[in-house]
Formats: structure tokens, sequence, C-alpha cells
């Protein structure tokens, strides 16, 4: 399954990469209107905008990439978004803290940043005044962390109490009734926990398989949570979380964490001195293995990050395509909305098992992987030894 | 391009608030959650086994309630046929008893009517006798009651003795 969606959603992947710069933008509102039934609205407002053509890359990137304002609908300075708390610190200047709508939509540079293409950039100029004519200050960019409060980062911090909402009244449904059937939310939620603990934690880790629960657990409803969160085109869903490198390389990252620090001696002579390997073939196995190691964590990271971003611009370019051929005529674009529409509902299905499947999957890697860290040494040699 | 470039602001805030989750749901839900799930399993398992066992034990109990019965019905059996012969036993008995005590009886009964007669009887012949003497005398009485009656019967007498 999982390879499936990647081979079919890769060109897809390739066509997103393809994006030119184009001033016109067109927005996630269009989507929302088409995907909600009311095509003639958009057919009316394509006609007025038909001047500026539409550029099915660009939207699509900007849809899958952070921001630092949620946008809601309309274009360029007339849009209308939910702004967000931008947080910079700068070696120099310190700490800043105010809200993105500080910038009007890029228009306008504040305590001396600006934003240039969805990027917080320094500029030379402090204060408040026209972006254009400020001028970059590459150095303090340099030295500028950009820790705000963006789309994707509140769109985590939601589905973290989210999170926390559905498991700790759930810990309490447990207290409250005690040995006895699950109730509501607790029995969706059991047989998932029983799931991850039967079906991945106990064959893959073995008896210590418990230290490991909570880990594989919060991995499991994290994933599966966010994933299912950006297949909901509306405000506080939308965000692609789960598809994005930052936080697929951090999961990866605590993946990989556990593994070596969990890792017994049997593990690293595995890596260093495959056992009953002659000295010739570990001149080539040993670098492998050690690539290995690294490589594990990093195909975590890719698989899940390409999975989630490759059904986000399969949905968004099914839409795009309404808007291509709505160029060309308003009813064109009205015939091809139909097919549009029902390809995006297939491929919501899809993607709502895509959504399990890959959380299923980080999670089973991840036990494997701490299986293989604590696995004790097979006395198969000794006893092969011994028996002649 | 953007898209594969990790953005240090978005780590960092994955990277804190992940831990912070993990550390709430490990301390606050999967520790009290999988404790009671495992309890819950524990005595699941536990209450089938008894129930189980009690099912065995209600089976043996069963077949041996069975082979009580079934003894018990035996034991019945025998007792009827036992208390039947006995019975039978007992009736032939009393009725062999009762043949011979009947004619014990019977045998003595004739013997005593035999007696009886023989005294009746004997009786009968001495009250005979009795009478007849006593009718005699009456009679010779009456023959004897006049002189010349008397006269008569010794002339008769006489004459008998002449004869002879």
């Amino acid at each position: 399954m999982t390879t499936f969606a990647l081979t079919f959603e890769n060109p897809h992947f390739v066509a997103m990469t393809q994006s030119t710069h184009n001033k016109s933008l067109k927005g996630f509102f269009r989507l929302l209107i088409t995907g909600v039934f009311l095509l003639t609205a958009f057919s009316s407002s394509a006609s007025e905008e038909s001047s500026e053509k539409f550029d099915a890359g660009k939207m699509i990137v900007e849809h899958i990439t952070d921001a630092h304002d949620w946008h809601l609908w309309g274009e360029g300075h007339s849009s209308v978004s939910v702004p967000l708390p931008v947080i910079i610190y700068n070696s120099e200047r310190g700490l800043s803290v105010f809200m993105s709508s500080r910038f009007h939509h890029e228009e306008m540079s504040y305590d001396g940043y600006k934003l240039e293409e969805g990027k917080v950039v320094a500029v030379h100029e402090m204060g408040e005044m026209e972006a254009s004519l400020t001028t970059v200050n590459e150095e303090a960019t340099a030295h500028s962390y950009d820790l705000s409060i963006t789309k994707n980062v509140a769109s985590l911090l939601f589905s973290i109490a989210l999170l926390l909402w559905i498991f700790l009244s759930v810990a309490s449904a447990y207290r409250r009734n005690e040995g006895q059937a699950p109730k509501g939310l607790q029995s969706f939620v059991e047989p998932l926990i029983v799931f991850v603990r039967d079906e991945i934690a106990k064959p893959s880790i073995g008896p210590k398989y418990m230290k490991y629960m909570p880990y594989l657990l919060t991995v499991f409803f994290f994933i599966w949570i966010n994933n299912l969160l950006g297949l909901i085109p509306i405000i506080p869903g939308g965000a692609n979380v789960t598809g994005n490198i930052a936080v697929t390389m951090t999961l990866a990252l605590i993946t990989f964490i556990i593994t070596t620090v969990s890792a017994n001696k049997n593990y690293w002579q595995h890596i260093f001195a495959m056992p009953g390997v002659p000295a010739g073939v570990l001149v080539l196995l040993t670098p492998i293995e050690i690539l290995g190691v690294f490589l594990r964590p990093f195909v975590l990271m890719i698989r899940l990050f390409a999975n989630i971003t490759a059904g986000h611009i399969i949905a968004l370019s099914f839409f795009s395509l309404i808007f291509i051929f709505g160029e060309m005529s308003t009813g064109l674009g009205l015939g091809v909305s139909v097919f549009s529409v029902a390809f995006v509902i297939f491929m919501s299905l899809l993607e709502l098992l895509v959504a399990f499947l890959q959380a299923f999957v980080f999670t089973l890697l991840s036990a494997i992987y701490f299986g293989s860290a604590i696995e004790e040494h097979h006395h198969e040699g000794h006893e092969s030894s011994h028996s002649h | 391009m953007e898209l594969i470039q990790p953005s240090i602001g978005l780590v960092f805030w994955m990277t804190v608030s992940f831990l912070i989750l993990l550390f709430i749901l490990k301390k606050f839900a999967w520790k009290p959650i999988l404790q009671m799930l495992s309890d819950r399993e524990h005595s699941i398992a536990e209450a089938l086994n008894t129930a189980k066992k009690a099912r065995e034990e209600m089976a043996s109990l069963k077949a041996d309630n069975e082979r009580l019965l079934q003894e018990a019905r035996l034991e019945r059996d025998r007792m009827l046929k036992e208390a039947r012969d006995t019975k039978d036993a007992i009736i032939a008995e009393a009725k062999e008893k009762a043949q011979a005590e009947g004619n014990k009886i019977m045998a003595q009964t004739r013997e005593a009517i035999q007696t009886e007669k023989n005294a009746a009887v004997t009786e009968l012949k001495n009250l005979v006798a009795t009478m007849s003497v006593q009718i005699a005398e009456k009679i010779l009485r009456a023959e004897l009651s006049n002189d010349q009656k008397q006269k008569d019967l010794v002339q008769s007498m006489l004459k008998d003795i002449k004869m002879n």
C-alpha cells in the first residue's frame, strides 16, 4: 500500500516543483467554494480576474508549505486570514514578538523585519514602513531565528490539545468505570491501543515492549490525528503538519535517539562486526551497516513526509484543473469540476486509509528498530561449535 | 527548496510540544490506560477460567449425582426385591404354620369331641339306666299299688319259678 501511494502520487510531486513565480494568487476560498458546491459563485469570480493567469504550482506549494498566517479566503491584500504570532530571536536585536498582521500581507515591514515570499527576513530599516522601500539585511537575517507560531505550529498545538483532551478524558473514563466494558470515546480508542500493543509492539519488540509503549502510542495517535486534520479543508484543519519535513524529521530523530540509547552490545556488534562474517566481507559490510543506522530514520522521515504531502498535492491538483479549464471557458471549468470533485472524494477516501496506514507504518518501523536494538544475542554459533 | 528544508522554528516547537505531549500522555493517559487494560484482561481471563472450572465441577457433580442416583435406584430395586422375597417367605411360613396349627386344633377338637361324645354317651347310658330303673320302679309301684295285684304278681312269678 505504501509503495503504491508513493508511485501513484509521484508525478504530482514533480509537477509541484515546476512552480513559476506569478503575482496572481488564487486562494483557498476558491478551492473551498468549489468543494462546497458553490460553483456559480466561483465562475463569476473567475471571469472578473481573467486578466491574471492561474498558477496551479504556486497555489499548491503555498498550501502545502508553512505560513505566518492562517489563510481563510481572498487574494493578495484583500485576503482574509487569521494572524499568528511572529516570534523572532536575533543575537543582536534580541527577541521580537508581534502578530503577523503587522506585515499587512507582505506589504509592510515591522520592527526591522519584513515578510518575503512567506519568510521573515531582517531589513536595515527599523520601524513600520512600506516593504518595497526596505532593503534586506543579509547578515541580520542569518543571525535571526524564526520561532514564530506559524500555521503548522498552530495546527500542531491544536492537534496536541485535541490529543490531550481525547486521551486524558479516556484515561479518566478508565478510572471511572474500572473493570467494566468501555463506553463512548473509550470504546473507539481502546481497540486502537490494543492494536498498537498486540499487533505492533509485542511482535516487534518482544517481552520488553512495555517500556516503549508510551512513545509508540503517542507517535501513532499523533501522526494519525494530524494526518486526519490535514484532510479537513477548513480551519483548524488543512495544515500540512505530518507532510512537513521538520515535523517528520523530529519524529524520526526521536525514534533514532531512542533506538541508539536503548541499543545493547549485541546491536552494536551486528553493526561493527557482524558475527560469523569473514573479515574481508566485513570491510564491505560494516560501512553499509553504519550507513543503514542513519538511513532508517531518514527513510522514516521521507516516507511520511512524501506520502502526506503527495496526498495534499493530488487533491489540490484536481481542484487546480477546474481553474485551469475555467480560464479557457467557464462552461469547461464547470464540466471539469464534476470530475474533479468526484476524484477528490475518491482520493480523500484513499487518503483516509493512507492517514491510518502511514501512522501504522511509522509506528511499526519504530517498534521494529527498537526491537532490533534490544534483541538479545542468539547462541547459535556456540551451539553449533558444541555439537561438533 | 522550501518544501524539503526543515525550518528551525517548526523543529523547535515540534520537539518541545511533542516531548510535553509524550510526557503528559505517558504519565496521565498511557500508564493508567495500559494498566487498566491489562488488569481487565487478567480479570476477564480469570473469570473465564473460573467459569470453566465451575462448569467442569458442575459436570463432575452432575456425573456424581447421576452415579449416586443410579446406585440409589439399584439399591431401592434390591431392597424392594428383598422385601418382596421376605414377604413371600413370611406369608408362606405363616400359611404353613396356620395350616399346621389348624390341623393340630382340628385333631384336638376331634379328640375332645370324641371324649365328650363318649362321656355323653356314658352319661346318657347311666341316665337311661337310672330313668329305666325309676320308670320300672314307678311301674312297679303302679302295678303293685293294691294287694290283689301284688298277689297276682307273686302268683305269676311263682308260676315262672315252677316252670323252671
